[in-house]
């Protein structure tokens, strides 16, 4: 039964963890995902502007069952923004390149280079499947769409990058 | 050093600058940092209104956020950039240059009675020493001295709030939530307590 009264302190009922738990547990795979996606130059606004959009929602979420997920959703989307911004840009692609560093698991910069060149959404999977870890389902929900179409981008991803690669 | 530690190491100092950003920002609603004291590093939390919470670390860090996040708000961070007029007060008063904390306390943790007996035991001045029958009595029942001392012990602000100023009517010390010795350093440094060989020059 829900009151009618107005509850300003729904984390009691929600239970939410303070927020620097957060921060600490799930800052590392942010980051790196940030890095992967938009490069380490642009990753560190990106981190910011996920950190400050969640810290901002906070109070108001239902749901702590999946907040490294809930995370990853506003991460993708503050890349995704980077991504357009860039690429309005006058000369994107002298400039995108330097930005862009090659995560720490894929050695082979041919690799990297090839994963760069796919699309944003594939990208995305790809980078949050292999460099981040996360499950399908949490995937699919960063990505707005189901975890079966997750496991289609990542799919489509390697098709490409074998094409590309060999 | 190896590329994920460096890349850990990066997160981190991203880490530290949002929670500076959010502050200024005033997105935190509870900020909390560590403070060295004589008696042991201490955990100081505020909100916009004052100091809400102090722990010695006899508790666990994670429960008393957690607390805090059940109890205030969700959005506690570590910025102890809100906590540098505290720090410095609190660092005056172990020096024994301070008499009075000017920091704002927000009692958000307690309420009823026990808020009402934070609040008499806040007006207890430096040096003095008050009983648990008279704390009692200023928090509108004059009976309840055991219940008084539940309130005291459960003071989320001790030293700010100076429940260790607060003795039994007989001369005994009574009980202090950091514990007995602490309660005696605080009452010798404010020279309240005669103890031979501390607190002898600043009575």
């Amino acid at each position: 039964m829900t009151s009618r009264i107005g509850r300003p302190r729904r984390s009691i009922t929600v239970g939410l963890p303070p927020f620097q738990h957060l921060l600490d547990a799930h800052r590392a795979d942010v980051y790196r995902f940030l890095v992967a996606l938009v490069g380490r130059l642009v990753a560190e606004d990106c981190f910011q502007e996920t950190f400050l959009s969640a810290l901002r929602a906070y109070p108001r979420l239902q749901d702590a069952a999946n907040l490294r997920g809930w995370l990853m959703t506003i991460a993708h989307r503050k890349a995704l923004d980077a991504l357009r911004r860039a690429s309005r840009r006058p000369v994107p692609v002298a400039e995108l390149p330097d930005g862009i560093a090659p995560p720490p698991s894929l050695p082979d910069p041919s690799v990297w280079g090839a994963v760069r060149g796919l699309p944003p959404k594939q990208r995305a999977a790809v980078v949050m499947r292999y460099e981040v870890g996360l499950p399908y389902r949490d995937i699919g929900r960063a990505l707005g769409s189901s975890e079966a179409a997750a496991r289609q981008n990542v799919r489509e991803a390697f098709k490409r990058l074998r094409e590309v690669l060999t | 050093m190896t590329e994920d530690t460096r890349l850990e190491d990066a997160a981190g100092a991203a880490g530290v600058r949002f929670a500076e950003r959010a502050r200024r920002d005033g997105l935190v609603d509870v900020a909390y940092a560590s403070v060295d004291s004589p008696i042991g590093p201490l955990l100081l939390a505020a909100t916009a209104r004052g100091v809400v919470r102090l722990a010695y670390p006899d508790e666990r860090t994670d429960a008393v956020l957690e607390h805090l996040a059940a109890g205030v708000s969700p959005r506690v961070l570590e910025a102890p950039g809100a906590l540098d007029e505290a720090r410095r007060e609190l660092d005056e008063y172990f020096d024994g240059r301070r008499r009075r904390f000017d920091v704002g306390i927000d009692l958000a943790l307690v309420q009823g009675f026990t808020r009402r007996v934070l609040r008499a035991t806040s007006r207890i001045p430096f040096g003095a020493v008050s009983t648990y029958r008279d704390v009692a009595g200023r928090a509108g029942s004059p009976r309840a001295s055991r219940a008084a001392g539940n309130a005291l012990g459960a003071n989320p602000i001790p030293i700010v709030v100076p429940c260790h100023r607060v003795v039994h009517s007989g001369g005994g010390l009574g009980g202090y939530t950091g514990g007995l010795e602490r309660k005696r350093f605080l009452l010798a440094l404010e020279g309240a307590l005669r103890r031979p060989g501390a607190g002898g020059g600043s009575a």
